[in-house]
């Protein structure tokens, strides 16, 4: 009587809400109803399967390995409901709706409603299999599953999770925790199949068979074995494994029983429209139990956008609010694996981009869709340092960069550019990797007043090994101290004389500077080893033969023709002309490797063989049993022209790929440079032999001509080619390669390489000067040509006459005197 | 009781070290670089980096410094010690060449 007069003394209207539910999503919904209805006009009762307030189904797991007790992954405790004037019936499962009178009913109880809310969630599938009822077999859902599994598994050694998904990895981990082997079968081929891709769900796999955990994938249950408890399971091919339980956690069932049976449509689930109503506009559904437009969500993040538009237009505080689907972006943790999964990964296109990442040594994947210019879906696995990003592209609809790279590296692949801050970086960050300098050493090298890429490399190291960090160095130093000093010393063409290369060029010649102790002791401001290598680059172009070599200025590399490893050992790579050999040469391969014992024989990214671990003893006796002229892997010079097969097999071949590729190497071979210059030649615009990516690549057109590209890169840094023109035939294509290897050699700095010569330069100007002739020097370029061919001697021949002592030899050996007493 | 001898012995001729670059000896057990650089000193240290063990003989000379071929760490030729702080010194012997040509070391 008290509680009816309450109601009618309220000044509004009041209506009374019941929620079929009390998992995540009732619980939610009951919250956001009183977030946005604080004067209270409904009157809230509550249905719960489970006699408990609501819990953190996400936390189950903890629950399960120990790490939370029970009682604190409670969300609403019983108090709550009642401080909230929430009707909360515990254990009672409705069983029957009146829904032309509004009324519901479980066991003992019958409730009125205005509103009715389904957030009924959903249960465990258990696959129909034999033996699912035996002792020993469990689900994995609830608390009290919980607390059975953990019980349980004290008196067990192992244990099969069926289900290689979230949960059941879940599962596993909390197992683990028990003392018990476990082993997690999947039936598709590879785990977490919703929110990874095949290759993904490999590297997954990998990693936690590290932590000890076996992993069956394709892997069909066929009966659970067992009289009365259960001891194994059965696959459909015949295997048996045996186990002393079982835990199933093969995909959760939306509980749309009790509304299909008082007749509101279902499909999969509930069926809800964008006011998350049902079929009958009294009732609504939210949660793991509806489907809206076609998706079941089975995820945390979707549910509570389904709670609070609902919540919006019951209490009238926006009537407009709709629920138009979500966009599902997570990251998790799986056995200590992070993972983030945006959109469905295993929705492609034929025309969709999809962007791969992988490094297999860290288990790092990540994967990207890109659908009409936009990211639809991503997975990442092991390292999320992009995933704010990808979510940031994915949720808001942003246009992709044009450079797809960017979505997972920023900008700045190369320059770490415009999105990349550098004072986000932590102080710990390494710089440079090549030193192993951290951004703190810089930053303080900098404050002591190192403004210059070159002070702080000799401060500290960073920036003097490969060179790529520069850019980042010099970003430092913008942001410490504001600017970056003038360095003079950067225009030089060798730090050890104050000269750029135009001047120094001029100089030598004038003064007939024919090696690089006379240059140094002529212009030389000082002595290093740096210097020394590119001076000899340089003379040997201009002098030609006339250049005197002395070896001290050269590199070990470039005094044995060979690669020196970590262990003093070096690495001989013969030339395959395009790539192609034949079965002897491949057999005379073989056997000088078995002959000396070579360690690692190994094809290398350009369509060569590597023998790695010779001795510097055994280098002259190698070359003479190959018998095949220097590949020059080991230096500044031209490496490998990488062909496909072109029109000599493929059907896809618009020109003939292989033949143009051997004629480059056979004229070019031998020709060095300021930097190491890779070719690649692709017989049809598909370009299998990434010429895109080459410093000079050759790319046959569909129509059978060959465009002629400059200036790519993928390495350290990775840049596409710029097309410098498109030619006809054969002969016009290794005239213009030659025009512009000798442009290059002669006009860019030591260690520049065609990825940054290009840019500095300019394709257009380029452009001009090689094809267009427009500084009258293109004879004068061939000529070059000629005369370079004509300097060539395979440098391998040096092992029939060694040019100095010892050069070929590891160690002499001096014994001690034998000392008398 | 032990003492520490000191041996001076014949290591090659002059002309057995190539002008500007260092070569690798075995002194008895002790694995030594021998240099000589282009204006006639010569000089001998280790044979191995010890930052990760790169063989110095292999290395350029820069001035009177060796320089690691691995990551072109330098050593000075007198005292051994590198332009990197944390990056202990190398040892050197000495050396000296007689009127004939003939290198001579002290171990």
């Amino acid at each position: 009587m008290i509680q009816l007069n309450t109601i009618h003394e309220s000044p509004v209207t009041r209506r009374k809400l019941v929620i079929i539910g009390n998992g995540m999503a009732g619980a939610r919904m009951a919250e956001d109803i009183l977030a946005a209805d604080p004067n209270h006009d409904f009157d809230i009762v509550m249905f719960g399967d489970e006699p408990y307030g609501n819990y953190n189904r996400i936390l189950l797991s903890h629950v399960l390995n120990g790490s939370q007790e029970p009682q604190e992954i409670f969300l609403n405790p019983l108090a709550w409901y009642e401080e909230n004037q929430i009707t909360l019936h515990a254990g009672k499962r409705v069983t029957k709706i009146d829904r032309e009178n509004k009324i519901v009913y479980a066991d003992d109880v019958a409730e009125e409603y205005d509103v009715l809310i389904f957030a009924t969630g959903s249960r465990p599938f258990v696959p129909p299999i034999q033996g699912t009822t035996l002792h020993g077999v469990f689900v994995f859902r609830t608390i009290d599953d919980c607390r059975n599994i953990a019980e349980y598994a004290k008196d067990c050694k192992s244990a099969i999770v069926i289900g290689g998904g979230l949960l059941g990895l879940e599962a596993a981990k909390g197992l683990m925790t028990h003392n018990v082997s476990v082993t997690v079968v999947e039936m598709g081929p590879w785990l977490m199949a919703v929110q990874l891709d095949e290759a993904g769900g490999k590297v997954l796999q990998q990693t936690i068979e590290k932590l000890g955990i076996t992993a069956l994938t394709s892997a069909s249950t066929k009966e659970l074995l067992g009289h009365t408890t259960v001891t194994g399971v059965k696959f459909a091919d015949g295997r048996e494994v045996a186990a002393d339980m079982v835990v199933i956690s093969a995909g959760i069932r939306p509980n749309k029983e009790l509304a299909a049976e008082h007749g509101i449509v279902c499909d999969r689930a509930i069926l809800v429209d964008d006011q998350l109503r049902t079929s009958d506009t009294s009732i609504y559904g939210v949660g793991e139990c509806v489907q809206h437009r076609g998706m079941v969500y089975g995820l945390v993040a979707p549910i509570w956008e389904q709670t609070k538009a609902l919540a919006q237009l019951l209490t009238g505080k926006n009537p407009q609010a709709r629920y138009v689907g979500s966009k599902l972006a997570t990251k998790l943790k799986v056995m200590g694996v992070e993972l983030a999964s945006m959109g469905r990964i295993s929705d492609v296109k034929p025309t969709d981009e999809v962007v791969t990442f992988a490094e297999p040594g860290r288990q790092v994947y990540w994967k990207a869709i890109v659908r009409d210019g936009k990211v639809s879906a991503c997975c990442m696995l092991g390292d999320l340092e992009p995933a704010d990003q990808l979510v940031d592209y994915f949720m808001n609809d942003t246009p992709a960069p044009s450079r797809r790279l960017e979505l997972f590296f920023g900008s700045g692949t190369k320059a770490q550019g415009a999105d990349f801050s550098l004072a986000d970086m932590p102080d710990d960050k390494q710089i440079c990797d090549c030193n192993g300098v951290s951004k703190k050493t810089i930053c303080d090298a900098i404050r002591a007043g190192k403004c210059t890429v070159p002070a702080v490399g000799k401060a500290t190291r960073a920036g003097t090994g490969c060179g790529s960090c520069k850019t980042l160095v010099k970003g430092l130093i913008e942001a410490v101290n504001g600017e970056v000093k003038a360095e003079p010393s950067e225009s030089w063409y060798v730090t050890a004389v104050p000269m750029d290369k135009p001047t120094l060029v001029a100089e030598v010649k004038i003064r007939e500077l024919k090696s690089v102790s006379a240059v140094l002791r002529e212009l030389g401001t000082a002595d290093d080893e740096k210097s020394k290598n590119g001076l000899a680059s340089m003379l040997k172009s201009i002098w030609g033969t006339e250049y005197i070599d002395e070896r001290d200025a050269r590199y070990i590399n470039d005094r044995v023709h060979a690669n020196i490893q970590k262990d003093g050992t070096f690495s001989v790579i013969p030339r395959i002309y395009g790539g192609i050999t034949s079965a002897d040469d491949l057999i005379k391969i073989g056997q000088v490797a078995k002959k000396y014992d070579v360690r690692m024989v190994k094809f290398t990214g350009g369509q060569r063989i590597d023998l790695l671990g010779i001795k510097k003893d055994d280098l002259p006796k190698v070359w003479a049993d190959l018998g095949m002229p220097s590949g020059y892997a080991y230096t500044k010079a031209l490496r490998t022209v990488k062909t496909c097969v072109g029109t000599e097999f493929c059907r896809y071949g618009t020109n003939d790929s292989t033949a143009l590729g051997i004629a480059l190497e056979k004229k070019f071979q031998g020709f060095e440079f300021p930097a190491k210059v890779k070719l690649g030649v692709s017989g049809c615009p598909r370009n299998c032999s990434e010429s895109t990516v080459k410093d000079i690549g050759i790319v046959a057109s569909d129509g059978g001509d060959w465009d002629i590209l400059v200036g790519g890169a993928a390495g350290a840094s990775v840049r596409k080619t710029d097309l410098l023109c498109r030619v006809k035939t054969q002969e016009e294509a290794i005239r213009v390669v030659g025009r512009f290897m000798i442009y290059y050699r002669d006009n860019a700095k030591w260690i520049e390489r065609t990825y940054d010569f290009v840019p500095r330069i300019g394709i257009e100007k380029i452009r001009d000067i090689i094809v267009n002739n427009s500084l009258g020097i293109v004879e004068d370029l061939d000529r070059e040509v000629e005369k370079t061919i004509a300097a060539y001697v395979d440098p391998w021949l040096e092992r029939n006459n060694p040019v100095y002592a010892g050069q070929f030899e590891d160690v002499k050996t001096v014994p001690l005197p034998m000392v008398t007493v | 009781m032990q003492t520490s001898t000191q041996t001076r012995l014949a290591l090659c001729q002059i002309d057995d070290l190539p002008v500007g670059l260092g070569r690798s000896f075995e002194v008895g057990e002790t694995p030594i670089a021998v240099f000589r650089t282009r204006a006639g000193k010569v000089f001998a240290t280790d044979a191995f980096c010890p930052h990760k063990g790169g063989p110095l003989a292999d290395g350029m000379l820069a001035g009177d410094q060796v320089v690691c071929p691995y990551h072109a760490f330098r050593f000075d030729s007198q005292t051994g010690e590198c332009d990197q702080a944390n990056v202990c010194a190398i040892a050197t012997y000495p050396i000296d060449v007689a009127a004939d040509g003939g290198v001579f070391i002290t171990v």
